[in-house]
């Protein structure tokens, strides 16, 4: 009954936005610095997909007494840094009040200069890189860090999995499996694992497969972009990689469902969410996608839900509380009081450290169940 | 024999990689031969070809993809050879290489409208992407079949442009383009008769290229497009057997260089990683600029004069 | 030509440059970054930096006649070395996160400590040179062997110079200098720059980019106008009978070669500073080719083509044709066709159209003092014509 009830009430909200449009109400503008194209694209379009779900459900803001119209406005970052800082600058030109993203750390991290120099203020969504806030003023995140995460995968290949010796594989110059990487080595073992790093544009995957093979490792970690994941899962299994496969939230996404379904390849991953932990929620979400055929094309045609869609959602009522403490759609305002917002979102609690960190201890940890092309839950994580 | 088991694999994708890159060599070869013009376009249209091969396969079974892709993509050399490169016959050689540039930018730009910058898989193709297991190692069948479909694809042209009248054109034009005309060569057909080669032969080397490593975005082309002019250089340009040893070896190279730390590692040469796999695009500029320093004509070319 | 022998027209053009950059200087003060015209600072800003990249390419492609395609090869040598040399020294182990920083130092801040403001200014200034040098040392090197190749060859030999060197910088050994494949950050750059005068802060963060490119375009000018320039000409037009009038063929290729990758190493640099960031991989032949796609909108031979040809590419492509790929193009909303990349496409097929039909570009070899006095002298100049 409760699950009818919730879907008669985002049934009535999507009418209703309809109608509000029309509504001659101010408009604030939320800027939405996201890739929707390049290596990152498609990860980019879902997390996007949690912010314009979460725009349909709540499309008006009350600031100060006044009711305003949220308006997202979009900018393509096309995941290459040296484009990230002219993106960021054209949603700073459309007198944006704050910006939400970006998924992967390395255009956050370049576009970071930009907002401050405006004095713009920007939530990253799922950027993990421990860059991009530090030395940054402006820049925010909800999302836990590269050294949590990477300790958290460290701990599970050694506890859970039994591993020894690790082979690591991250993107030449992305700050996302780079950074990853690289406190996952910390906390493995630095003479424990082998790290490589491959080129921009690269097609051929099936030589670091061939060099974790003959170099004896036990566990294969490569928190790469979903794009190379798909490739990489399927020359694990023409290769018979013989290694589970890890990596970080990326991951937790339906392309490597896709990718891996029907293979006999072991693949886990941490991420913020697990599907089920808010029936309501996901309910709603995936009727609206199934009746979106543009949103519905985005999450890569079924309605799996990502893990970054879900942070997404969670951004933007974030950037919703903050605009309702400053009372003002002026970024300086909205900065002011950013440190204090805090929300209780479907993916736990969210508040900001003195950096402007999110305050998170915990990350699930699933499998992909390669049988059916879901994932399962594993465990939840924590570090001591 | 342990050393030997651990290289194995990484030259046998070489070998697999390189007959892909000589398939698209050829194309560089046969059209810098008679045009003196790098086409820049060509590694493009192999991403085209690829690109074609997705969509189509979305709606068409592959019995009738396969071959609409080859004949699309040849229509598509045939094109931008007539609208791009035929106006400017007369023009200086830096007006048509910039005009190749100019349709490799277009290509992928539309590429990338198309695909909305997106990655796209390829489909895959029963029987030969199957897996398969050879000397204990396990790879998929394109890798074992591409030298061989090569070789076979190259002897078949070598014979096409030794025997028949098309041929023996071809040859004249290449040699001396002014006095072939002069004997009555019509020029333009001898011309879109090497770009339907080229294409075709580029459109064969996409789908398995494409087929052994499934994405395809718009710069899909850009690398092996310049990997395999280099083949074409190395090789000695306008000599087809020079543009497939140069392909075969860059391509062995590449792969051997990504695996360089590992084999080294294991056979106890080195403690750990130095990032060599950082150079395997490099090296081929770098096995480019000692042969044009030392070699100019490459291993098989024929020494040319140039006139006043 | 740019006529600057003629006592006349050289205070004409001083004058000009004067009043040029103080618009910008004044447009400095007036537009902030959140202000709608917000994006004309960005596209003077990027569009300066890549008008002195394509002047530094036609001083090669359009004045020597040698087709190289290394530019952005020495645009990230530039770069490199002006973003190493500047980074401040608390900064240092953040940028650096995943190796010990091995060069320690920034140029501006050891010369501020000793001068205060003045001396961060020379030390940007000296970074900017040194960026230049390197690239220019780079060069020579490469220029020994490669420079004895013909046109085509040595397109490919430089393009796979280009690429060897991202490599290079690219790899993990050299990370404690290069940070490794790691994108560099917080050196001094263009939205720091600020002048102090009087308790009041004034903007500099678009004066000082289109200054140095203005200087910079300056001194080429000068270089094409002197005995050198003639010679390059001479060169271009036909090798064999330059060599005849006994101008040194090796001696002045490499002369040409050094010069354009010391200006390609500046546009490097400032592009660092007006981007924020550094990272090789942003320097890839994708940069050469649209560089030299400028060079040819403007027309190649011709200074001032190059910097309308760029200033019009950068300005098409990061402002006025936005909406091609948002929705809504001039009032017409069209969202399945005008999608993300249509813009770039408009944009390839416009510059084919160039290529193809009006070979010689905006300008020709001409340059905009010429369409002044030829107005004077003879009937309308025809231009445009394939």
């Amino acid at each position: 009954m409760k699950k009818v009830l919730s879907l008669v009430l985002v049934l009535a909200m999507i009418v209703a936005l309809g109608a509000s449009a029309y509504a001659d109400n101010p408009v604030v503008k939320i800027g939405v610095f996201e890739p929707q194209s390049g290596d990152n694209g498609a990860g980019g379009k879902q997390e996007v997909l949690g912010m314009q779900y979460a725009n349909v459900l709540t499309p008006t803001v009350e600031i100060d007494g006044t009711t305003y119209d949220v308006e997202l406005v979009y900018a393509d970052n096309a995941s290459s840094n040296d484009k990230a800082p002219t993106a960021a600058q054209t949603l700073i030109s459309s007198g944006v009040s704050l910006v939400l993203g970006s998924y992967g750390s390395g255009v956050s991290i370049a576009a970071s200069d930009t907002f401050d120099a405006a004095g713009v203020p920007a939530i990253g969504v799922t950027c993990t890189n421990p860059q991009v806030t530090a030395g940054c003023d402006v820049y925010f995140r909800i999302c836990f860090l590269d050294p949590f995460q990477g300790t958290v995968l460290a701990n599970f290949a050694k506890n859970e999995l039994g591993a020894t010796k690790a082979y690591c594989l991250a993107k030449q110059g992305d700050d996302y499996s780079g950074g990853l990487c690289n406190y996952f080595i910390d906390a493995f073992g630095k003479d424990a694992c082998v790290y490589e790093q491959f080129p921009e544009g690269t097609s051929d995957y099936s030589t670091y497969i061939t060099n974790a093979q003959n170099q004896g490792c036990d566990v294969f970690f490569s928190p790469v972009s979903t794009e190379a994941a798909a490739q990489i899962i399927a020359k694990a299994d023409t290769q018979a990689l013989g290694m589970p496969i890890l990596a970080g939230d990326t991951w937790d996404s339906n392309v490597i469902l896709q990718a891996a379904k029907g293979t006999n390849v072991k693949i886990c991953v941490t991420t913020f969410y697990q599907e089920g932990a808010d029936p309501d929620f996901d309910m709603g979400i995936k009727y609206w996608m199934n009746n979106n055929p543009t949103a519905l094309a985005n999450n890569g045609g079924n309605d799996e839900l990502a893990a970054v869609t879900v942070m997404g959602y969670d951004a933007y009522y974030v950037a919703l509380e903050a605009l309702k403490a400053a009372g003002s759609v002026d970024p300086a305002d909205v900065l002011e009081v950013l440190p204090s917002v805090t929300y209780e979102g479907v993916t736990g609690a969210i508040a900001f450290d003195d950096i402007g960190d999110a305050l998170r201890d915990s990350a699930f940890v699933k499998e992909c169940n390669t049988e059916l092309g879901v994932w399962d839950f594993v465990a939840v994580a924590t570090v001591d | 024999m342990d050393a030997l088991k651990t290289t194995l694999p990484y030259i046998i994708s070489g070998i697999s990689v390189g007959g892909q890159y000589a398939l698209i060599a050829i194309g560089y070869t046969m059209v810098y031969g008679i045009l003196r013009l790098i086409n820049f376009a060509h590694g493009d249209v192999f991403m085209v070809a690829g690109l074609m091969m997705v969509y189509l396969a979305a709606s068409l079974p592959l019995y009738l993809a396969i071959p609409l892709v080859i004949l699309l993509t040849v229509a598509l050399g045939f094109t931008i050879e007539r609208v791009a490169y035929k106006p400017l016959r007369t023009a200086p050689r830096m007006s048509v290489m910039i005009s190749a540039i100019g349709v490799s930018y277009l290509l992928q730009n539309l590429a990338l409208y198309i695909t909305g910058g997106l990655n796209k898989n390829y489909p895959a193709i029963p029987w030969i992407s199957d897996r398969i297991s050879i000397f204990g190692m396990e790879t998929s069948r394109v890798t074992v079949i591409t030298p061989f479909l090569t070789i076979i694809l190259v002897a078949a042209l070598v014979q096409l442009i030794n025997h028949t009248k098309i041929g023996m054109a071809m040859r004249a034009v290449s040699r001396d383009f002014e006095t072939s005309q002069l004997m009555g060569i019509q020029i333009n057909r001898v011309i879109s008769a090497t770009f339907i080669i080229g294409t075709f032969l580029a459109a064969v080397g996409s789908i398995l290229f494409f087929t052994n490593y499934p994405g395809v975005v718009p710069t899909s082309g850009a690398m092996p497009g310049l990997k395999a002019f280099v083949a074409a250089v190395f090789g000695g340009i306008g000599s087809i057997p020079g543009a497939v040893i140069g392909a075969f070896i860059i391509g062995i190279a590449e792969s051997v260089i990504k695996g360089l730390d590992t084999i080294l590692i294991v056979n106890g040469a080195i403690d750990e990683q130095i990032g060599l796999a950082t150079f395997s695009d490099a090296f081929t500029f770098v096995l480019l600029i000692i042969i044009l320093v030392f070699k100019p004509t490459g291993l098989f070319g024929e020494k040319s004069t140039d006139k006043v | 030509m740019i006529e600057t022998k003629n006592k006349k027209g050289a205070w004409i053009a001083f004058v000009c440059v004067f009043l040029f950059l103080a618009l910008i200087f004044a447009l400095d003060q007036l537009i902030k970054p959140t202000d709608k015209l917000g994006m004309l600072l960005i596209v003077l800003q990027k569009g300066s930096v890549y008008a002195l990249a394509a002047v530094s390419m036609n001083l090669l492609n359009g004045y020597t006649g040698l087709f190289s395609l290394g530019h952005a090869g020495f645009m990230l040598l530039g770069a490199y070395t002006y973003a190493i040399f500047t980074i401040p020294d608390k900064s240092r182990d953040a940028v650096y996160q995943y190796f010990d920083a091995a060069i320690r130092f920034s140029i501006p801040e050891q010369l501020s400590n000793h001068m205060g403001g003045f001396g961060t200014a020379l030390g940007v200034f000296i970074a900017l040179v040194l960026a230049g040098l390197v690239a220019a040392l780079m060069a020579w090197l490469i220029g020994l062997p490669v420079l004895r190749l013909k046109s085509d060859y040595l397109a490919i030999a430089t393009l796979g110079f280009a690429e060897i060197i991202r490599a290079v910088f690219q790899w993990s050994k050299l990370g404690p200098v290069t940070n490794g494949s790691n994108l560099l950050k917080n050196f001094a750059r263009a939205s720091k720059f600020k002048l102090e005068i009087a308790g009041t802060k004034l903007s500099l963060s678009t004066f000082v980019p289109v200054l140095i490119a203005t200087v910079c375009i300056i001194l080429i000018v000068l270089i094409v106008n002197s005995t050198y320039g003639r010679a390059f000409k001479a060169i271009r037009d036909d090798e064999i009978a330059a060599e005849a009038m006994g101008i040194n063929l090796a001696k002045h290729k490499m002369i040409s070669f050094v010069t354009s990758s010391f200006f390609a190493g500046v546009a490097g640099a400032t592009l660092a500073m007006v981007l924020s960031i550094a990272q090789a991989n942003n320097f890839k032949s994708a940069m050469t080719y649209e560089i030299l796609l400028m060079v040819v909108l403007g027309g190649i031979g011709s200074i001032t083509g190059s910097v309308i040809g760029s200033l019009l590419f950068v300005a098409a492509s990061e402002w006025w044709l936005r909406g091609l790929d948002s929705g809504k193009f001039l009032g017409i909303e069209a969202p399945n066709i005008f999608r993300n990349g249509f813009r770039l496409v408009v944009f390839s097929v416009i510059i084919m159209v160039v290529v193809l039909f009006f070979r010689k570009g905006i300008m020709g070899e001409k340059e905009l003092p010429d369409l002044f006095r030829k107005k004077k002298k003879e009937a309308p100049a025809k231009e445009g014509q394939a």
